[in-house]
């Protein structure tokens, strides 16, 4: 435990240092302000009208907003998780770096274990900063209250370790563009059943239904933000008209236990195949 | 196959698909010897290397290293390794690169501080300890390398190329650091081009060829002694040359100039009292074989790959 913790750490350290972290929050702050603005400044105008007074209108309104900045956080992380562990493995496999560490007493599994979980803290200390930098301007500046926070807030974080697990997985065995390629491509593979999922259910097609659910099932990434944004603000569509934040098709306790699962076969697959290969 | 052997090697084996990198191993280096690895680009040294430190997986056969699998967590922390041309974590300073190091190999932090700052100062970088080694030339990667080797104070020490990149003041450094670690009692595995390194350094050294040992020499008997004499010569008779012939492994006469291979540095006396004899001798010296000589006698002249 002591070597995963040491290979953590250096993870963590390594992302310090190299300033990722320092641009992710940089951004992450400027986003947050500019999510604040456009909240004051939407409350204002729509205040001027009166809409303040329609008591399920303003619910619907502000809940999509909220609903919009985590959607934003949502692809923020998803992105940070994938182009920070995008080279971990791949990349010091190829500089040969990794040959020093591997060759030092400590097994090959931790060597996959620690770098989950220092990417596992630096993303959770990311989703924490900015959906809580959201949730708190959206209550602050628009009154809304955020609801099951934990279940949402856990859901996004499981597609993000998802994320990760995958991008290990493919780093320890592809280059490192290869592997970005892999999981960004499936990553927008399972958005795209989500949507195909999300119209069947409003055209009422259930053959579209069951392709978006077969797509689902072969990368659930999607599924964990769409039932996410569920626990956010419930299967309803807002006033603005159908968003990518409204949930018509609420993915079943099913397949966020399946996904649960996938995300656990993709880490003992990176940690098998990381531990038989030549390095 | 074990007894008092830090590496040992049974028909050990590495392909790639069609591609044989190492095609049947088979060795055994002592405990507190300098073993040198020889053999051309590609003859499958640093493959070999990889096998004996659990980096590579053999396709077939057995390596065993202080007397243990490579796989062995207890035996890792047992040797140190320098790869070749590899590049490290340069966001580091040599301090937290060295530091990162020693605690994979269970060193206490203080410990840790002692051996740094003792092992940079023995190679050169005392006054670079708090740099990044992202600004380190290569030489000085080449060194916190070797540093890093050391940390742990291993009994095994691997050296994979260790004097590529470094000067002839480097080179030096390392030399002299190798004969030291000799003398304190580790044994060391060497896998250098250079010839001149691995002559004075090593006790004994294999010659790998197309991923086989050809032939593994102690350098001290293979080295010593002369085993070729050169003459300037004039007013030579071709019955002095037959009977040179006999004297000696072979004879060449080219112009003034005649040389012959010895059997036995013993034999060298009599051969110069003979020639003194029968012509006129303008210059004679006896040369020792190098093992660059050893090394195109028994590897042959092609280039490696």
């Amino acid at each position: 435990m002591k070597r995963i913790g040491i290979i953590a750490a250096f993870t963590c350290r390594e992302a310090v240092r190299r300033r990722v972290l320092a641009a992710a929050l940089a951004l992450g702050i400027l986003y947050l302000a500019m999510y604040a603005l456009g909240l004051y400044v939407l409350q204002t105008d729509v205040s001027l009208r009166g809409l303040p007074n329609n008591v399920v209108l303003r619910s619907q309104a502000t809940s999509t907003l909220l609903a919009m900045g985590l959607y934003a956080v949502n692809w923020l992380v998803v992105l940070m998780t994938i182009l920070m562990s995008v080279d971990t493995l791949s990349g010091e496999i190829a500089s040969g770096s990794m040959q020093l560490v591997a060759a030092k007493p400590l097994r090959r599994w931790e060597v996959v274990a620690g770098k989950w979980m220092g990417y596992a803290v630096l993303i959770l200390a990311y989703l924490l900063f900015m959906a809580g930098g959201v949730m708190a301007a959206a209550w602050l500046v628009i009154g809304r209250r955020p609801v099951h926070v934990p279940q949402s807030l856990g859901l996004m974080y499981m597609e993000a370790l998802l994320l990760l697990s995958v991008t290990l997985r493919a780093g320890a065995s592809l280059a490192t563009m290869a592997t970005g390629a892999c999981v960004f491509g499936l990553h927008i593979l399972a958005f795209l059943g989500g949507w195909i999922e999300e119209f069947g259910q409003l055209a009422q097609s259930a053959g579209a239904s069951n392709l978006g659910v077969a797509i689902s099932l072969l990368f659930p990434s999607e599924v964990l933000w769409r039932r996410a944004a569920f626990e956010i603000r419930g299967p309803m569509i807002s006033p603005f008209g159908r968003t990518p934040f409204d949930v018509g098709s609420v993915p079943s306790g099913w397949m966020i236990v399946y996904a649960a699962l996938f995300l656990l076969a993709a880490l003992i697959l990176a940690v098998r195949r990381f531990s038989t290969r030549d390095l | 196959m074990t007894g008092n052997l830090a590496v040992s090697t049974r028909g050990l084996r590495k392909t790639y698909g069609s591609k044989v990198a190492v095609a049947d191993l088979t060795l055994a280096v002592r405990r507190g010897e300098v073993f040198g690895f020889l053999g051309p680009n590609g003859a499958g040294k640093s493959t070999s290397v990889k096998m004996f430190l659990g980096l590579v997986r053999p396709t077939a056969g057995e390596v065993r290293i202080l007397e243990r699998p490579p796989g062995d967590i207890g035996v890792r922390g047992r040797i140190g390794f320098l790869p070749e041309q590899c590049r490290f974590h340069d966001w580091l300073t040599a301090d937290e690169f060295l530091a990162f190091h020693g605690s994979l190999c269970g060193m206490p932090q203080s410990r840790v501080a002692k051996r740094s700052a003792e092992l940079l100062e023995r190679l050169g970088l005392a006054g670079h300890h708090d740099r990044r080694l992202h600004d380190f030339s290569k030489g000085m990667l080449q060194r916190v390398g070797i540093a890093q080797a050391l940390l742990h104070d291993p009994e095994l020490i691997v050296l994979d190329e260790p004097t590529s990149g470094l000067d002839p003041g480097g080179r030096r450094l390392v030399r002299d650091l190798i004969l030291e670690l000799r003398r304190a009692g580790r044994t060391l595995f060497v896998n250098s081009h250079l010839l001149s390194e691995i002559e004075i350094t090593c006790d004994r050294v294999a010659f790998i060829k197309h991923g086989k040992v050809v032939e593994i020499l102690d350098l001290g008997q293979a080295l010593g002694g002369a085993r070729k004499l050169s003459a300037t010569v004039r007013r030579i008779q071709p019955d002095t040359l037959q009977a040179l012939e006999r004297m000696a492994a072979s004879v060449h006469l080219a112009g003034d100039q005649l040389t012959l291979e010895v059997r036995g540095e013993e034999s060298i006396p009599e051969i110069t009292r003979f020639l003194a004899a029968q012509c006129d001798v303008y210059s004679l010296s006896a040369q020792q074989t190098s093992l660059e000589d050893l090394f195109l006698e028994i590897i042959g002249p092609e280039a490696g790959l």
